[in-house]
């Protein structure tokens, strides 16, 4: 089982890596995004303290969703879609392969970058920490459920469009507990109860999305 | 006559409104090799596919061992080699990344060797370490043709194996086909080329435009 989970994972990095301005373009998208709030807003450091971990949340979410669209989408164009479905291994571990694959693309960057950019919001020490903590146990959160709108809206026309609007609802608690909890240790208060909710729903969406993604993917792909 | 491993009964499969065929059965056993006949829209690659377990049929089973393939789809997997239109090839790794990967989500344990012997057998020695998208069409169905040598499954459904196959390939491939048959493997394909087939028990499954008017010759 872990040598399918490897052999997908890795798969998919050097198609990566051989594509690596895709790869690119999400990073940079985050990073610009994330920066565009400070000179929009203006320089004032109460302010902009304030709203730093719901703009890096909600640019996470939106980079996250870019390249979401090719999670499977080009497997499926090219046919090797229907070669992984007739592999004799579980469905949803290859989904999972996937998944973690995507994570390790588009998410991990994400989570690396973040503390760079807090110091563009005056955010400090424990808030950066914690700024990097929530991404990291919420950025799988987002490659997860994505994968089951990436997997419903394969081969449909304007399905990039359609992924948003089925996804970014899902993504909602991840925002707030993710957010809360940056706020939280901010004034002070712990933000354990935001973190184990977080963790929470990283197990839940680890469990129960690869096997929704596998089971839309053999719909689509019919 | 051996017990059949493969077994089709009352198969029906619709596409969006039309319905393709009902009532079409046959069955398969080992060292034998099905022809699939029938004009452009009368539901060759949907029988194939359906067979394979990618297309849901209407009605009807598919029985592998006796037992339905969609209630044993890891053991029925196993056994299968489904190559259709697409190559089912990544184009920006090479040929022999290709091939390994497939080998080892198969779970067959193939050496580098075996995958390089693989890919000489079919001409392309000197493109090994040259990412798919730059070999010609042939060459690409070659590289997905190679998958036969590697994977040990019995069952193998080729949907137009032998397009853009040049005649040497063409040959290489019959005699793979021949060998695969021989070797008590199983076969169904299409194909509009006019090739010699001869290999094994031979059956000829020819569909026709209406549904119902499929008709089963063995020779």
């Amino acid at each position: 089982m872990l040598a399918t989970l490897r052999c997908i994972v890795m798969r998919d990095l050097t198609l990566a890596m051989r594509h690596r301005s895709d790869v690119l373009t999400t990073v940079f998208f985050f990073i610009i995004v994330v920066s565009l709030f400070p000179l929009g807003v203006g320089p004032e450091a109460a302010l902009l303290r304030e709203m730093a971990a719901g703009v890096v949340w909600v640019a996470a979410l939106l980079a996250s969703m870019l390249s979401l669209t090719r999670l499977f989408a080009d497997d499926y164009n090219d046919g090797t879609l229907e070669q992984l479905l007739m592999v004799p291994q579980p469905l949803s571990l290859i989904v999972l392969g996937k998944v973690l694959a995507h994570w390790i693309i588009s998410g991990l960057p994400l989570v690396l970058m973040s503390p760079l950019l807090g110091l563009q919001f005056g955010l400090e020490g424990d808030e950066l920490i914690m700024l990097m903590v929530t991404l990291l146990i919420g950025t799988p959160v987002l490659s997860l459920l994505g994968a089951i709108g990436a997997a419903l809206t394969l081969g449909l026309r304007g399905g990039g469009v359609l992924v948003s609007l089925l996804v970014l609802p899902l993504y909602i608690p991840v925002l707030i507990f993710g957010a809360g909890a940056v706020t939280a240790s901010a004034a002070g208060m712990g933000a354990d109860g935001h973190l184990s909710l977080m963790g929470a729903i990283l197990l839940l969406a680890l469990v129960l999305a690869p096997w929704a993604s596998a089971a839309a993917l053999r719909i689509s792909v019919e | 006559m051996d017990k059949a491993l493969l077994e089709v009964q009352a198969l029906e499969c619709v596409r969006g409104d039309k319905q393709l065929f009902s009532e079409l059965s046959f069955s398969l056993e080992a060292s034998s090799l099905l022809h699939v006949h029938g004009p452009n829209g009368s539901g060759k690659t949907t029988l194939l596919r359906a067979i394979a377990g990618l297309v849901l049929q209407e009605q009807g089973d598919i029985c592998w061992n006796g037992v339905p393939t969609s209630k044993q789809k890891d053991e029925f997997n196993r056994e299968l080699l489904y190559l259709g239109h697409h190559y089912g090839l990544k184009f920006e790794l090479t040929g022999y990344e290709n091939l390994k990967v497939f080998a080892n989500l198969s779970g067959s344990d193939i050496s580098e060797h075996e995958v390089e012997a693989a890919l000489a057998r079919f001409g392309l020695a000197h493109c090994v370490e040259l990412p798919v998208k730059v070999l010609s069409q042939g060459q690409k169905r070659r590289v997905a043709l190679a998958r036969l040598l590697l994977q040990r499954s019995k069952l193998w459904i080729l949907d137009e194996p032998f397009v853009a196959l040049d005649v040497a390939a063409v040959d290489l491939l019959l005699d793979v086909i021949k060998a695969h048959v021989a070797g008590g493997g199983m076969v169904i394909l299409t194909t509009h080329q006019e090739v010699a087939i001869d290999a094994g028990q031979l059956q000829h499954l020819h569909l026709g435009e209406k549904p119902g008017a499929s008709t089963v010759e063995q020779h």
